[in-house]
Order: C-alpha cells, then structure tokens, then sequence
C-alpha cells in the first residue's frame, strides 16, 4: 500500500516537473537569448596582490598606515568606519599619543549633550569612540549625495566578492564609457561610468584622481595605483582585523592536530594490531 | 640515544614491543588532554573584559566648578566616584584622628595627592558589600563622621572617607588619578 | 539489550561501586560506547561519522553558549553586537568562526552518515526506528541552522528569513496568517529575531534528547556493518572500546583538520559576502540563496515553475517537503531483503551514477542564479530524486537478483569477500593465516 501510493505520488511529481521542463524548455529553445548590458560590460575583478593573502599573510602595517591616511584624506567626508574605534590605529602600528591626537583632530566630531543645556551637540573624539559617521542619519547621507547612501567601509572587503581587489579595481577603474554601450545604459547626472561596479553606474565621483593627492608621511610615492591598493589594504584591516591572529593560531593548531592525529592513527593500529587475523 | 632506538627496534619482540605500544597509546591520549586543556582557554579568557571595556579604564573630568564643602558623582569604569572638594574644617578634623586607631590605618595626606590635599577623590563603593554610600549630593546624611555613610548596613566613613563605625572593612578605595591640569583630573 | 557474550560492567574501585548502586550512570555509558557494546568488527570509516555528528553537536553547543553571552538578539544592534564579537570580545572571532563553520561541517558529516545509511540500508529492519528519529534529528538541524542563519542579521539573514517564512506563505487560505504568525509582523523584524534566537537556543537540547533516543533504538539490534549481515556470535564482534573508540579518535582527528583549515585560513568561504551589509528591508540583494546544506532542496524548490492545478509556487514548497518527508517511508519503500548495497547490484547502479550525481547537481543549481539552463537541469534531477525513492527503489527491490551474502560477518573479514567491507589491515587478497 505504501508502495502504491509512493508510486503514484513520484508520477506525480514526475509529472508535473516533466511539464515545467517542457514548458521551460519551449521558451529557452525559441526565446530569443538576451545577454545583459551588464554582463557583457561588466569587468572581473584586476588581478592584486596584498601582504595579508594566504594562509601566511599578516599585514603591512606601512602599508596599513597610508591606507588610513587615504582614508582620512580622501573617504572619510562621505564614508563611515562606525564598527572601528580610534583606539584600534594602536594595532597597525600608532603610539597611544598619536592615537589620542588623531582622534581630538578628526574633522568630524562624536554625538553629544551638551552638559550644561542637555541638547544635542557634538564633542571632540577621543581614543575609545568609534569613528563618527560623517552624516547624522541616513537620510542626510543621501540628501547630501543626490540620494545615493555612501556604505559605511568598516566590512566592506568582507562585503564584496573579492573584497579588497574589488575595492582596488573599483578605485582605479574609472573610465570613460565605451561607444557601444547602450544609450539607456550610458551614465546620467550624478553617476560615473565603472566596469567594475555592479550596474555600471556608480554615484561616487572617482575619489582619487592623480598622483600626489595624499602626501603620505612615509615619503612613499602617492601614485592613484599605490593610493588605491594602500586603502584596499586598509579597508581590509578594517573587515578582518584579528587575520594575523586567526593565521598565527591556525598555523599552530594544524601543526598540533597533525601530530596528534598521527598519534591517534598508530594507537589505533597498535590496538587493532591483535584482532588482525582472529 | 642510541640504547632507546635500540628497544625501538625490536619491536617484533614481544615485551619491548607492548611497551612501546603502550607509550603510543599514553602519548596519543596524552595529546588529546592537552588539546582539551587548550581549548579550554579561549571558551575562560571569552569572560574578561572585553576590548571596548577596557578601553574605557580611564576617564577626564572637570572639577573646577566644584566649591570646597560640595562633592560630586561620576563614572569611571561603570562605577561611580565620589570627587569632593574638602574644607579646611575637614581636612583638620581627618588629620586630628589617632591614624593608629582606625580599623585600615592610612592618613588623610596618604588618601590625597601632595599640594592637593583637599581634594578627596574616592570610589564610591562601600567596601563591605558594594552599595554606593552616601553623602556625595547636596543634604544627604553624611553619617557619624561627616563624610559618607553606607544605609545597606550602616557603615560611617569619615571626612577622609575612612571606615570608622560599621561593618565595612577599608576604607573607600582611592583611585589612580592625576590632575592633567589645575581643574582637570583624570581617573585611571 | 545487545548481545548475551557483552561484558559486563564490573567497576573497580569502591567507590565507583558505590555510586553504580546507587545510581547505574558509569554501567550506562559503560553498555553504550564504552567495552559494553559489542559491535561488527567490520565497520568501514563510514561508520565514523555518527560519532563526528555527536562531536560537531556539543561543539555548536558549546561555542553557541559562549556567542549568546555576548550576542544582544534585537534588530537595532544584532549586527553590531556580532562584530563587537569579532573585534573586542577576547577571542571572540574564533568562537564565532567556530561556530559558523561548525554548522557547515556538523551538516558535511551528517550527510555522509545519512548516505551511509542510504547505501547500507542502514534504514531496513530491525532499525526502521533508528532512521526516523535520525530524519527527526536532521529536521531539527535544519530548522536550528536556519534561525541561526538569521541572528546575525544581515542581508541574508533578513531575506532568508523573509523568504523561508514565505514559503508558509504558499498554503491555500491559511498561508498568510501561519506566515504572520512566525514572524510576530508583516516583515521579520525585532519579534522575529528575539523568538529565532530563543528557539535557536533551546533546539540544539531538543536535538541531544532525540540522539539519546536514536542511540537508545540502534542499541537495541546493535550497530549494522558493511556486509548487511546480521552478527551471529562473539566473532564477529569487537567491544566498542577501545576498539572503536580509537577509530574514532583518529577519525576525529582528520575531521579536525579539514575543520581547522576551514575556520582559520578560509572562514568566510561557506558563508555570503552579503551577510555583512546590516539588514535592509528596503533593499534586496541581487542573488539570494541559503547556505550550501540547504541548496538541494531549494533548487527542488525553484524547479516547479508551471502552475499545475495548482500554483506553481504550492508545487515547489510541497515538493520540498515531500522529498525529506518521502525518506520517512524509506525502510517500507525498499523492501529488499538484503541490506547492503554491495550485495545489491543494480541498487548500487542507480546509487552511485543515480542518486549521487543527482543531488550533487541539485546542490549545484540550488547555488546558482534561478536562471537557465540551471532552471532545467534541477528539474530533470529533481525529477530524478523522486522517481528514485519513489518508483526505481521499490521496482528494484522487487526484481533485482542480489549476489550471495557471507556466511557471517568474521567469514567476510577472513576472505576478503569485499575490500572495503574489511577492517583496517586485512589484506583482502591473503589468505587468512590463523582463525
């Protein structure tokens, strides 16, 4: 009975996927295939390279450095880091004093009260904040931004497929739109044509656009491409910032487990040794 | 070395052949323990203070609209403190006490930074049991001895916030601090 | 329960026979894993993986314990509260690691226990009860995973949540109000969140309840083996321990090593870049799809695309239902005698290059964009898993010629009868020296 009833039940759904394959095979077959604008415009991320890839990677903290100075210099008027706090610069290589001045100094001040009134009013930063977000709330973002919401950076490496080569290509790859590019898919006001970004067409105005835009207090030579990959490494920092810990650890358990595991493979031979031909 | 490799080597032999079976076999659980011990600690260490917390271990306030006789409350690691400017009157009366009489004996001078002797920055946490004494705010009772006074179990510290009277037994801790300024002192 | 030659638990010290007369706990664990149990001495690693489940339970357990003192289950600062665990809590990116990968591999392993099941027949008489509670047990992982998927709250969180309720949603008359309900609101939000955290806290404990009774019930025949043979006296058995115990030690261990290279040098490859944009109910991300365990059966889901008598959507979410609802019928499904696949020639046909291929593929298309030819291809397997279980499996069960089974369990270790039927180091190929 259970068979029977099986049985006609797999007919069934046999069935009806049977019909829904027809019928979708109908229209692949005489449907005309459209290739989106997107995906025939649309560009892989460019091949980068940073310190931290790999199962050894650990950070450039050099690099880390100018990274920030980037975004100091160049992202933060538009772009949150809300999930990192100033006190966090001491782990790529700031001394607590630097920390604390960079903190008093940041262009935008932290949400406060003030003590004597008890309305609203802001405060310099200090090295426990996070960093403050350059717009009260969303809405002031995009009414500042002809309604595009600049992301906060803190994840966005984690954020995006291929995070931090994304962010280098994205960076770099402004370019002017190609003559065969659709006219609906050509930029309008206030969008920018990139092959890297999703649809194309992305709000952000190329943010940085020639050498020596920062001048980085490493003396290293602010090209676009070196501004890019060092706030790529940055922004990496940002997402992942136990990635040196989480390598070192790692390494160190696998070493042991390897170990232990062999271990664990010749007592069970030696223990299995005697039932061998019993 | 070389007589250990020896008994490895013969391992077809019955008895040396058992031993080293055995050292396997301990050292294979051996290595499990310790890997059980080693995972312990992250799943302790998770229960400290976490980074943010810390983070918070020092903070600056402003004293200079604070008149000798008043005090005030705030916070300083989710505790409160208690920042009190002392009078003349009560900075003789804490040094007129027979230090060696107290239950914790410590001067008013060893409670307070040189040259800022009226200064009297304590936490406010009664040391028997926690609660917050009080005394701190304008009209509160002040206790027996002038300074503050624990209603959880009836503790009465002094102008110097030293326990006199009651079940407490220290008195109020005093913080590390420093006056980065004439008016600004930070705690921690 | 097992069998007559078991030994018997005779404890040494006194008061280890103190306490077993007053409360039996050490005889307990002693006939359940420990030399109590007597088990076939021909287990392949296959057999390895119930031991693993139970391993990579108690490790969710206890990570997901730790994570939920610092985790705050409400939609304004769930995100945060998950990276305030990755960036200050003292090794908080690790437990949090661990546990996101744990959920992966606890379903890596007990999938390939499910489909040792599968091809042993491990499902048959006299363990029906062992397989339905372990379908039980494998419901209630899906169901805790995915609310777990949801704490986070980011992207994929929310439009996971909004798109599995939805599936409620799909029910003639009552859809709506069972979807409302789930959720507490129209949308998920902080109702939502608080009652999938609380019932993401309390279903692992169910799920420990439901394994006591799983052991309990494969206690009850013993443990089955590669040949499908029943055990016919002591030499065919091995106490669990130390033989078995050591076996899974070092299964353990390979198992911790590909879970280790997972956690710390590629945490994030199981998971979506997606989860890390906070919930946005105003915006959808472009390809929303579940964690890998779940892609076979949303691709089920997805490969009804006709309205049928009723609407396609219906289809797809009854389908998805009935394809782990169908495995409950299993063991009267098949009614093949014989228990293992290796004696069961066309079974193991339509095994390997049927039933393997054919979710692989329906992982595969799950995973991918609800596009063509992905679309077309999961309805073909689609369409193919439920003609197996459903129609191939009893027909074969019916007319198949099986090959001959061994005498016994310790017949087939001493002449090879199958590879890989053998415990470790019997060589198939030699003749057995001594018995």
């Amino acid at each position: 009975m259970v068979r029977l009833i099986g049985f006609l039940v797999g007919l069934g759904f046999v069935g009806v996927l049977m019909i829904s394959f027809i019928s979708g095979a109908v229209t692949f077959a005489t449907e005309e295939k459209v290739e989106s604008v997107e995906s025939r415009f649309h560009k892989p991320v460019k091949d980068v390279h940073f310190a931290s890839d790999g199962p050894f990677g650990h950070y450039d903290r050099q690099q880390l450095q100018r990274g920030f100075q980037v975004y100091k210099e160049v992202c933060a008027a538009c772009h949150g880091l809300g999930l990192v706090a100033f006190r966090n610069l001491q782990d790529i290589g700031y001394s607590e004093a630097e920390v604390k001045a960079i903190a008093n100094q940041w262009q935008i001040e932290v949400p406060s009260i003030d003590p004597a009134t008890g309305e609203a009013s802001t405060r310099k930063a200090i090295a426990s904040d996070n960093f403050p977000s350059p717009y009260a709330n969303e809405t002031a973002a995009r009414a500042a931004n002809n309604n595009a919401l600049p992301p906060d950076l803190s994840l966005i490496t984690k954020a995006r497929h291929h995070g931090p080569a994304y962010v280098y290509s994205l960076l770099t790859g402004y370019q002017n739109p190609p003559a065969n590019l659709p006219a609906e898919n050509r930029p309008g006001t206030g969008l920018h044509y990139n092959p890297y970004f999703a649809n194309l067409n992305i709000a952000m105005p190329q943010p940085i656009t020639s050498d020596g835009q920062v001048t980085y207090a490493d003396g290293t030579n602010a090209t676009v491409d070196q501004m890019a990959q060092d706030v790529a490494a940055f922004l990496t920092w940002t997402a992942e910032p136990k990635l040196e810990n989480r390598h070192r650890t790692g390494i160190a358990v696998i070493f042991f487990l390897l170990i232990a595991t062999g271990l664990a493979y010749m007592a069970y031979r030696n223990i299995w040794a005697e039932k061998k031909y019993r | 070395m070389a007589t250990v490799e020896n008994s490895d080597e013969v391992v077809g032999g019955a008895p040396d052949g058992v031993r080293r079976r055995d050292f396997i076999n301990i050292a294979a659980v051996s290595f499990a323990g310790v890997g059980a011990v080693a995972v312990v600690y992250p799943l302790v260490n998770q229960m400290n203070p976490s980074a943010d917390v810390l983070a918070l271990a020092s903070t600056e306030v402003d004293v200079s609209q604070i008149q000798p006789g008043q005090a005030i409350k705030t916070i300083w690691r989710k505790q409160p403190i208690f920042i009190r400017n002392l009078t003349e009157k009560e900075i003789a009366e804490a040094n007129a006490v027979d230090v060696g009489s107290l239950r914790d004996p410590q001067t008013l001078a060893e409670r307070t930074l040189e040259g800022k002797q009226n200064w009297l920055i304590t936490l406010g946490v009664c040391t028997h049991l926690g609660c917050v004494p009080l005394g701190a705010a304008e009209g509160e009772n002040k206790g027996e001895y002038g300074g503050y006074f624990c209603p959880c179990h009836g503790s009465h510290y002094d102008t110097a916030a030293r326990i006199r009277k009651g079940p407490a037994p220290k008195n109020l801790e005093v913080p590390e601090y420093a006056f980065t300024s004439d008016t600004v002192v930070q705690i921690g | 329960m097992s069998f007559p030659w078991a030994e018997h638990y005779t404890p040494k010290m006194p008061l280890m026979r103190w306490l077993d007369e007053r409360l039996p706990l050490p005889r307990l664990v002693y006939n359940a894993i420990g030399a109590g149990y007597p088990v076939p001495r021909n287990l392949n690693y296959f057999w390895n993986f119930g031991v693993l489940a139970g391993f990579a339970l108690v490790l969710q357990i206890v990570t997901g314990i730790i994570l939920a003192m610092h985790y705050a289950p409400a939609g304004a600062i769930a995100f945060q509260s998950v990276e305030h665990i990755m960036r200050d809590v003292n090794q908080g990116w690790l437990l949090r690691y661990a546990h996101a990968n744990g959920a992966s591999f606890f379903f890596i392993v007990v999938y390939i226990h499910i489909f040792r099941g599968l091809f042993y027949g491990s499902y048959k008489a006299p363990r029906e009860m062992v397989w339905l509670l372990g379908l039980v047990i494998f419901l209630l992982m899906m169901a805790t995973a995915f609310m777990g998927y949801v704490l986070p709250w980011g992207q994929m969180s929310f439009w996971g949540a909004k798109v599995i309720t939805g599936l409620f949603g799909a029910i003639p008359l009552v859809g709506e109000p069972i979807q409302q309900w789930l959720l507490g609101g129209f949308a998920p939000d902080n109702a939502a969140l608080n009652r999938f955290f609380s019932l993401h806290y309390l279903l692992p404990f169910v799920i420990a309840g439901v394994i006591i009774l799983h052991i309990w019930a494969l206690h009850i025949p013993g443990s089955g083996n590669p040949t499908g043979v029943d055990v016919k006296g002591p030499q065919d058995t091995v106490p669990f321990h130390p033989y078995y115990t050591a076996k899974d030690g070092f299964g353990l261990g390979i198992f911790l090593i590909a879970y280790c290279l997972v956690l710390f040098f590629a945490p994030n490859y199981l998971g979506h870049a997606d989860n890390y944009i906070p919930a946005n109910p105003l915006s959808t991300p472009a390809h929303i799809v579940p964690e890998w365990y779940f892609w076979p059966f949303y691709a089920i889901l997805r490969a009804f695309t006709v309205d049928f008598i009723l609407p396609a959507k219906l289809w797809g979410v009854i389908a998805m239902f009935a394809s782990i609802l169908l495995l409950f019928f299993l063991p009267w499904l098949d009614k093949s005698p014989v228990r293992s696949g290796n004696y069961r020639p066309a079974f193991k046909k339509f095994f390997w290059f049927g039933l393997i291929p054919c979710v692989l593929i329906l992982g595969y298309c799950g995973g991918a964009p609800a596009e063509e030819p992905y679309v077309m291809i999961s309805q073909i397997a689609a369409a193919y898993y439920f003609a197996h279980f459903l129609i191939i499996l009893p027909l074969i069960s019916k007319f198949e010629t099986t090959l001959p089974l061994p005498n016994s369990i310790s017949e087939s270790v001493l002449h090879g009868e199958k590879q890989e039927a053998a415990p470790f180091g019997v060589d198939g190929t030699k003749p057995a020296t001594a018995a």
